[in-house]
């Protein structure tokens, strides 16, 4: 394995986190909060001394890198991201307990948006920025910008590409990487534009504006009050909630109409099974609690809010659905499972990989009624080979496996049932609030320390689709032979 | 450029390989999705999987707004017919690998026409091309011409007994009369430029330029000189070795063809009545020496496959054929017929991509001073350029020794006029209209002014 190549490369993410510490520092400033403003200074130094030593005392050899030092690249990569994004939290002490920062920032940059906070208001605006750019900055990607921005930064990455970007395949928009990648934050960032413009036309502050869209473009889910998104009009949850949709949206297809090919865009089924899902979920919803709200609009307004923000993984809320009926909760739980297209910023299972999970169930299924017929699988209008299949059927048993685990781990903590288990469910899928003790008025600060990096290993596993986790972690990775 | 390849075979992937480098955006086409899969996953390109003749697949590529569309599969028909609907969707240039030598004889010029075909290309013919100059200068092991071959530079590797060992450039000079260069020097893998006090050593391989006539004397002077070749066995027989036998027996060469079928027998017998076809298998050592192994001039194996053609070299080498030419596709066994001792090898894939790899350059800069000719040379390690000078007054009528040349480039020669032959010296001048020939190593070079400051 190329090891000097992969060190460099996590080197470089570092000192560009370093970059972009110094806007929460503009933050800090801008506020005058000088203690703030003091540890993201210390946090970057540190950064950057990391990142240099990193980079200038190895040199990499041959850029090249294969597969395997593409999932490594990627896995290690965020793990620093997270150990040096955890910095300012501790150093300003305003999370004095590493464990709980750690915890925080992982969510952040996972874009889980779970949160150990007990009283979020009480925290610093300039840290309160940092905990929603994580979000921004984890939701693209922080190796596909790496790669938008640093010229030729190695061979062959679009091995870094595959292991970053979430979906069952990755495909390139235009030839070049470099290229793709500049477009995807292109579209990324305008998309963040454009719902900053809108939430201040609905009167919301700047700095709200600009920390919810953070949360939203990401899939994030942290806001900067108590109850998230409840105390905001109407309007502006209608916008967020329309937005969340947005970026849970295979960015692919934004592409695509772009150029022009719109026909093309609205082809796709994932694109309209996602929007089924999101519609029939949302009308259930409506009706079951009719009984809870004055009227209507404002039901269907928060069931709809509360649907798109658990498909698309990012776990706002307008009200507490933790106390509505179990079949609306069971829907939402169900929901947290399927998560966002794949190519967007939003975790789950991603809804390509159920797509193609059914078809290949009803193939299986008219086999053994006709041992002999030969079917094959077509999504998006293509034909799914059985390599990709396999590669997501295998996928859904190492994401169960997993899934099972970590709950039996969680199992220590002497909560019930519903708590453990939908905790794991919003942690693995990037979503952020559950039910019971982790509702979404409630928060994550009661669980163990143990319990606490369990569930960071499991927000990381999820958002990046597990193998490049347990591929580092495995010793032939590593072996020389 | 947006460029577009169908087809991710041998010559495919060798092109991809080379135009990346030259920095395109590359989208590859293949019916097989692994064959994309690999290509993707070493190369910054894009796949698409479909039949390169699908207007939807053609579509999926963003042919409509492409510089450059080049069908390399492996059927002439194919090729052609998607030239053809990439040209009437928007490309702007097309490219074909056309290689049946039916439709290369007779009707090309009329399909190339009809079809709209920018550009095709006959790897098998150009490799016969190469096989031939190299024949005919038997003491190169590669020959390049320049501007109608008012200007060669040919490569050749030094060996303990030539006489110019030890010796520096200067004295070289002061010894030999005639207008000559010696371009560039490859010595263990590193290209250099040398200069005046630069010491040849046995095992180098040097580049020299000079006119033809020149490069005659020379090669005598320096008692390097083979005669060209008179009896020629070429065995297997394939494409390659149809065209090579046409354009030998044509200037006057016996030609001998071993080939193992005897269907492909009677059908290049068919055709080159002037060549002696023998059926059998060349790479059986009793027929080699039945037909005169031992009294050829040059014996070139073209056989369908590479090791075989190493073992046909190795056993020619050994009976003290003059000239070995082995063809041989694979880069890896390339590298290592070498250090087997095979010097004169021919890669035909490598020969298809530097054709295309010019054309693509001449394309880009279709502005400024034009590339007209692009040849690769010490192991693809520097590239030879021919440039048509435009009023470029940075460049032209000032002493060479004024230029701020930077380093790693070479100014080779000059023709002026089409006909007079400059080998510069600091006090010649490029003037307008002039053609240039440039060396450039390790770097490349897309306009002529790129080699100043």
């Amino acid at each position: 394995m190329n090891r000097r190549m992969v060190l460099y490369m996590v080197g470089s993410v570092i000192k560009i986190e370093a970059l972009l510490m110094l806007l929460p520092l503009i933050v800090s400033l801008i506020y005058s909060e000088k203690a703030s403003a003091v540890s993201f200074l210390i946090s970057i130094a540190i950064a950057l001394v990391i990142g240099f030593a990193m980079t200038l005392i190895v040199k990499p050899g041959s850029k090249v890198i294969y597969a395997k030092e593409g999932f490594v690249t990627v896995a290690l990569s965020w793990l620093f991201l997270s150990l040096v994004g955890s910095l300012p939290f501790v150093i300003s002490g305003e999370i004095p307990s590493f464990v709980d920062a750690l915890f925080e920032t992982v969510s952040g940059f996972t874009t889980t948006g779970a949160s150990i906070l007990t009283d979020i208001e009480a925290m610093s605006k300039g840290m309160l920025f940092w905990r929603s750019f994580t979000h921004w900055v984890g939701g693209m990607g922080v190796l596909v910008f790496v790669m938008a921005i640093i010229p030729s930064f190695s061979d062959r990455s679009i091995h870094l590409l595959c292991a970053e970007v979430p979906g069952p395949v990755v495909g390139k928009l235009v030839p070049k990487l470099r290229q793709t990648a500049r477009i995807l934050y292109i579209i990324y960032i305008a998309l963040t534009l454009i719902e900053i413009i809108l939430l201040l036309i609905g009167k919301m502050p700047l700095y709200d504006s600009i920390v919810h869209a953070f949360g939203t473009a990401g899939t994030g889910g942290f806001g900067i009050k108590g109850d998230s998104i409840g105390s905001y009009n109407s309007y502006l949850q209608w916008i967020i909630t329309v937005f969340m949709l947005l970026f849970g949206v295979n960015f692919n297809l934004y592409y695509f109409i772009i150029m022009g090919k719109i026909k093309t865009a609205l082809k796709s089924t994932e694109l309209w099974v996602y929007l089924g899902l999101v519609m029939g979920s949302t009308a259930l919803i409506t009706i079951n609690i009719l009984p809870f709200f004055e009227s209507f609009s404002s039901s269907l307004k928060h069931a709809a809010f509360q649907v798109a923000s658990i498909i698309t993984t990012t776990g706002y809320a307008t009200t507490d659905f933790d106390k509505w009926p179990v079949f609306s909760k069971t829907i939402l739980l169900l929901l947290m499972f399927i998560g966002a297209c794949a190519g967007s910023t939003g975790g789950g299972i991603k809804v390509s990989r159920v797509v193609m999970l059914i078809k290949n169930c009803k193939r299986e299924l008219q086999r053994m009624l006709h041992p002999r017929s030969v079917a094959v699988v077509r999504f998006e209008g293509k034909r799914v080979d059985n390599t990709t299949i396999n590669a997501v059927s295998s996928y859904l048993a190492i994401y169960t496996l997993f899934f099972c685990l970590i709950v039996f781990i969680i199992g220590i903590e002497n909560f019930d049932l519903e708590t453990n288990i939908s905790a794991v469910a919003a942690c693995f899928n990037n979503i952020g609030p559950g039910f019971g003790r982790v509702g979404a008025a409630m928060n994550y600060s009661e669980f163990s320390g143990l319990s606490k990096i369990v569930l960071s290993i499991a927000m990381l596993l999820g958002r990046l689709e597990i193998y490049p986790i347990i591929l580092t972690l495995s010793p032939s990775t590593w072996s020389k032979k | 450029m947006n460029i577009i390849i169908a087809g991710c075979g041998k010559i495919g992937k060798t092109l991809v390989a080379d135009l990346v480098s030259e920095g395109h955006d590359i989208t590859v086409i293949d019916q097989s999705a692994q064959a994309i899969d690999d290509i993707t996953n070493t190369y910054d390109v894009m796949g698409v999987c479909g039949n390169a003749t699908d207007c939807d697949t053609l579509e999926e590529a963003s042919v409509y707004n492409s510089d450059l569309f080049i069908a390399v599969t492996s059927s002439d028909e194919l090729n052609m017919l998607a030239c053809f609907l990439a040209k009437k969707i928007g490309a702007a240039h097309s490219v074909a690998r056309i290689r049946n030598p039916e439709y290369n004889d007779r009707s090309l010029g009329f399909m190339r026409q009809h079809l709209d075909i920018s550009m095709s290309i006959n790897p098998e013919k150009l490799v016969a091309q190469e096989l031939y100059n190299i024949l005919r200068l038997p003491s190169a092991f590669k020959v390049e011409y320049f501007s109608r071959r008012n200007l060669e530079m040919i490569e050749v590797k030094l060996k303990a007994e030539h006489q110019i060992c030890g010796m520096t450039l200067m004295k070289l000079r002061d010894k030999f009369k005639e207008n000559f260069l010696i371009s560039a020097v490859l010595r263990g893998g590193q290209v250099y430029i040398p200069d005046g006090s630069f010491v040849l050593e046995a095992g180098d391989i040097i580049s020299i330029a000079a006119s033809p006539n020149d490069m005659q004397k020379l090669l005598k002077g320096m008692g390097m000189l083979q005669k060209g070749a008179k009896d020629v066995i070429l065995l297997g027989g394939s494409k390659i070795a149809y065209y090579l036998a046409k354009m030998l027996t044509s200037s006057g060469i016996n030609v001998k063809i071993v080939e193992k079928e005897l269907e492909r027998c009677q059908h290049l017998s068919d055709n080159l009545p002037k060549t002696v076809i023998i059926h059998g298998d060349g790479s059986h050592q009793d027929l080699l020496l039945e037909e005169g192994i031992r009294n050829v001039d040059a014996c070139v194996s073209l056989t369908g496959m590479d090791e075989e053609n190493i073992i046909i070299s190795i056993f020619a080498s050994s009976h003290n054929v003059p000239k070995v030419i082995t063809k041989i596709n694979s880069d890896e066994l390339c590298k290592m017929s070498e250090r087997l001792g095979l010097d004169c090898v021919v890669s035909p894939k490598s020969i298809t991509s530097d054709v295309i790899v010019r054309y693509a350059r001449a394309l880009q800069n279709s502005q400024g001073s034009n590339v007209e000719t692009m040849y690769k040379i010490m192991d693809g390690k520097a590239e030879v350029l021919e440039f048509k000078v435009g009023s470029d007054a940075r460049l032209t009528d000032v002493p060479l020794k004024n230029l701020k040349i930077k380093p790693g480039t070479l100014i080779v020669g000059i023709i002026r006029a089409g006909k007079v032959v400059i080998i510069p010296t600091g006090d010649d001048v490029i003037k307008n209209g002039d053609k240039v020939i440039v060396l450039a190593a390790d770097h490349r070079l897309d306009d002529l002014s790129h080699i100043v400051y």
